[in-house]
C-alpha cells in the first residue's frame, strides 16, 4: 500500500538574483517495504526534495512550496509545525550525510540516543538506556554498553554514521530518508553501511528513500530509481531498467561518464559538455537540451513531460532506443 | 601487510622518481608517535602514471606531500632524476622545485581568492622564468587555452566566480605552466560532480600526452584510478601492500586487502552481498605487530603477527607483501580449509554470482 505520495511538488526560494526553482513539479510514490533511489548531481534538487517532503526546510516569505505530500493519508504540507514535529523521528527518520554535523560534539552518544527514546516513547532512563544498547548492537557497534559513554569525536566516521542511523531508527519510523549516507565514508565502510541499511530496511519493513550522486550506490539497494536534473525527475523506472535500459540521454550520459571498475583501463570517458542550467533564469524547453547530442528544435521549445509505458517514465522528446 | 622491502624497485635510466624506504612520522599526543608512512619503496618511470590508492589514514597523501618535499620525511630517500630530494641543500632543491608540481583536492581552496586567474597562472613564471611581461601574458593565454579556458573571458576573474571543475582547470594550468616533469595529483576529482569528473580526467590524459608528463595519481576511488593508471600501488596504515602493473593488480589482486577494496566498490550490476571487510582501522600510533592488516584479515595466521611480510613477486611486475597472498605460488601452501575461507570471502568480482 502506498505510504508516501508526492503530488506536483514545487519548491522555490527567493534569492538576490530572483526566484530559484529548486524542485519543479515532482510527483512520486513509495510503498511500505520498498526503496526508492534518487540520483542526481549537485544542484539537481535531490536534497531539497527530501527536505521538502519532510517539511524541515524553513517556511517563510523567502521559501515557497506548492503541491501535496501525502504520508499515510495526511498531507504533510498542510500540517502545522507542532504536528509536523510529531512525524519527525517517529514516522519519518533521517540519516544525514555528515554524521559529525548531526551529533552534538559535547554530549555523550548514550545521552543523545536515550534523549530520542525518552522524547518519543516517554521511557524512563533505565529503560531508554537498555534500548539504546540494544539498538547499537543491532547496527553492529561492538561493546555497545561501553560506547554509550563515548563522545562523537572518539568514534570513527563509520561508527558515527552507525550512531546517526541508530538515532534515526530509535523512533521506529515507517520511512527512512538517507541523504548521501555514505558519501563521507571510505569505500570499505560504505559497503558496510549500505549492507546495514539494506538489512534494517528488510527487518523493519520500512520504506526508504536513498539519495546519492552515484548510480551504483543507489542501484544495489533500490527497487526503483528516479533520476533528477534541474529540479525535476527526468527518468524513473525499476532499478535494473534504469541501469540497463535508460532512455533519457542524461541518464545514459551519467552512466558512461563515470569511471567503472568494469571498464578497461585508459578508456576515454564520454563527457557531458557544459554545466547544469542556472535554475534562476526560466527554462524553456528541455532543461538538458543545451548539453544533449540528440536535441532537436522541438526540445528547445517544448518542455517534455514525464511519461511512458509499463512503469518506465522519462521526460524526453528523443529517447534512446532501449534495445528491449 | 606490511610492505617493506625494495623488491619492486626497477633498474634503468628511465626511472624518474625512486622512493626508497620512506618513513614519515609525526609527534602524536602524550609523546606517542604517529606512524604515517613506514618504510615505503616505489618508483615511477618517465611518462608513467602511478595510481596510489588507499583509504583515509593509509598514508597516501602524506607520501605525495613527502615526494613534493612539502612534508619533511623522517628517513629514507626520494631520488628525483638522480638527485636525493630529502638530503638536497637549499639551492639544489630550489633549482629542482619547478620540475615537480602538484594539483590538490579542493581547487577553490588551493587558489588565492584575492588574485585574478591571470595572476594565479602567471605566478610560477614570475618566480622562475626570465620572461618579459608580454611573453608571460602570451604563455598564460596559451596555457589557459590548453586546459579549455578562454583567457580573454576568465583572465580577469577571481576563483570564487568559478565552479569546482573550472577552478580545477585553473589549478592544473598553474601546475603545468612551468612544464614540470612530474605532476602529483592528490584526489584531483574527488570534490567534483560526476559529469565534471570525466572532463577533468580527460584533460589530465590530454595534458599528459601533450607535455610528456609523469604522474602520481592519489585517490581513494579505485575506478577513477583504474581509468588513469599504468601501475598501481595500494597502501594500508602507512605500508605498501601491493604494487604492480595496473592490469595485473586489477585482474588478479594478490593482497587480501586489495581484494577487499575491490569487492567494496559498488557496481552497476548491483547486488553486492555482505561487506567484504569488517572491523576498525587500528591506530597509527600503535600499529599491529607483523603485518599491519592482520587484525582485519580473514587469511591471517600466527606468522602474520610475528613476521612482517616482505615485498615479493607474484608475477611479472607484480609484487605483494603478504604471507598468504590470494594469487601466486604460496597459495598452495595453505591447507584446503583456509583456502576455501579465503576464496569465499574474497572471490574476485566476476565470481560474485557463484558465491553462496
Amino acid at each position: 500500500m502506498t505510504l508516501l505520495q508526492v503530488e506536483d511538488l514545487t519548491t522555490s526560494f527567493d534569492t538576490d538574483r530572483g526566484e530559484l526553482r529548486a524542485v519543479s513539479g515532482v510527483s512520486l510514490e513509495l510503498d511500505r517495504g520498498r526503496t526508492l533511489g534518487i540520483v542526481g548531481e549537485s544542484g539537481s534538487g535531490k536534497s531539497v526534495l527530501t527536505r521538502s517532503i519532510m517539511g524541515i526546510q524553513p517556511r517563510g516569505p523567502l521559501a515557497r512550496y506548492d503541491g501535496h505530500v501525502w504520508f499515510d493519508g495526511v498531507d504533510l504540507m498542510s500540517l502545522p509545525p507542532r504536528e509536523l514535529r510529531s512525524i519527525w523521528g517517529r514516522r519519518i527518520g533521517l540519516v544525514p550525510q555528515d554524521p559529525m554535523g548531526a551529533l552534538n560534539p559535547v554530549v555523550r552518544i548514550g545521552r543523545q540516543i536515550t534523549e530520542v527514546l525518552r522524547y518519543q516513547f516517554d521511557h524512563d532512563r533505565r529503560r531508554a538506556t537498555s534500548m539504546a544498547v540494544d539498538l547499537l548492537e543491532q547496527v553492529g557497534i561492538p561493546d555497545a554498553a561501553d560506547r554509550l559513554r563515548d563522545y562523537p569525536h572518539q568514534l570513527s566516521g563509520g561508527m558515527r554514521q552507525r550512531v546517526a542511523i541508530t538515532m534515526a531508527l530509535a523512533g521506529e519510523p515507517d520511512m527512512l530518508i538517507a541523504d548521501e549516507p555514505t558519501t563521507a565514508l571510505d569505500v570499505t565502510v560504505q559497503a558496510e553501511i549500505l549492507a546495514l541499511l539494506r538489512r534494517l530496511q528488510r527487518e523493519r519493513d520500512m520504506a526508504m528513500i536513498l539519495v546519492s550522486h552515484d548510480l551504483a550506490v543507489v542501484g544495489g539497494l533500490s527497487d526503483e530509481i528516479a533520476v533528477m536534473y534541474a529540479g525535476r525527475i527526468v527518468e524513473r523506472a525499476a532499478a535494473h531498467v534504469v541501469l540497463h535500459h535508460a532512455r533519457m540521454p542524461y541518464t545514459a550520459a551519467l552512466m558512461v561518464s563515470t569511471p567503472r571498475l568494469e571498464h578497461a583501463r585508459h578508456t576515454r570517458l564520454a563527457v557531458i559538455p557544459g554545466r547544469p542550467p542556472d535554475l534562476i533564469s526560466p527554462i524553456t524547453g528541455c532543461p538538458f537540451r543545451p548539453r544533449c547530442d540528440r536535441a532537436t528544435e522541438r526540445c528547445a521549445v517544448l518542455d517534455p513531460p514525464l511519461g511512458g509505458v509499463g512503469g518506465h517514465e522519462y521526460a524526453c522528446w528523443e529517447p534512446i532506443d532501449d534495445g528491449w | 601487510m606490511a610492505g617493506s622491502g625494495q623488491a619492486p624497485l626497477r633498474e634503468g635510466d628511465d626511472v624518474l622518481l625512486r622512493v626508497r624506504r620512506l618513513v614519515v612520522e609525526f609527534p602524536g599526543r602524550s609523546h606517542r608517535t604517529v606512524h604515517a608512512v613506514s618504510d615505503v619503496s616505489f618508483d615511477v618511470r618517465r611518462g608513467e602514471t602511478l595510481g596510489l590508492v588507499g583509504e583515509s589514514g593509509s598514508g597516501k597523501s602524506t607520501t605525495g606531500l613527502a615526494v613534493m618535499r612539502l612534508q619533511v620525511a623522517t628517513s629514507g630517500q626520494i631520488e628525483f632524476d638522480g638527485t636525493d630530494v630529502i638530503s638536497a641543500d637549499h639551492d639544489t632543491l630550489r633549482g629542482m622545485r619547478s620540475r615537480f608540481q602538484m594539483v590538490f583536492q579542493d581547487p577553490i581552496a588551493a587558489l588565492n581568492p584575492r588574485r585574478t586567474v591571470r595572476n594565479i597562472v602567471a605566478e610560477p613564471l614570475r618566480i622562475w622564468a626570465e620572461h618579459g611581461r608580454i611573453d608571460r601574458d602570451e604563455q598564460v593565454a596559451k596555457m589557459l587555452d590548453a586546459v579549455g579556458l578562454d583567457a580573454g573571458l576568465v583572465g580577469g576573474r577571481r576563483p570564487h566566480e568559478f565552479s569546482g571543475g573550472q577552478a580545477q582547470r585553473i589549478s592544473i594550468a598553474r601546475a603545468l605552466i612551468l612544464e614540470p616533469d612530474l605532476l602529483v595529483c592528490d584526489e584531483p576529482v574527488s570534490s567534483l560532480d560526476v559529469s565534471v569528473q570525466a572532463q577533468i580526467l580527460n584533460l589530465l590524459r590530454d595534458m599528459k600526452a601533450r607535455y610528456g608528463l609523469t604522474m602520481i595519481f592519489i585517490s581513494h576511488d579505485l575506478a577513477v584510478v583504474k581509468n588513469v593508471s599504468d601501475r598501481l600501488a595500494v597502501m594500508y596504515l602507512g605500508k605498501l601492500c601491493e604494487i604492480g602493473d595496473a592490469e595485473a593488480v586489477y585482474s588478479a589482486p594478490a593482497h587480501p586487502y586489495t581484494n577487499a577494496l575491490l569487492a567494496s566498490v559498488p557496481r552497476l550490476g548491483g547486488g553486492q552481498e555482505g561487506p567484504p571487510l569488517t572491523g576498525e582501522l587500528p591506530s597509527p600510533t600503535d600499529p599491529p605487530s607483523g603485518c599491519r592488516f592482520r587484525t582485519r584479515c580473514p587469511r591471517a595466521t600466527d606468522i602474520c603477527a610475528e613476521v612482517e611480510p616482505e615485498m615479493r613477486p607474484v608475477g611479472e611486475d607484480h609484487h605483494v607483501a603478504c604471507h598468504h597472498p590470494t594469487v601466486g605460488s604460496d597459495q598452495a601452501s595453505l591447507d584446503d580449509d583456509e583456502l576455501a575461507i579465503g576464496d569465499l570471502a574474497f572471490a574476485p568480482p566476476g565470481a560474485a554470482d557463484s558465491r553462496k
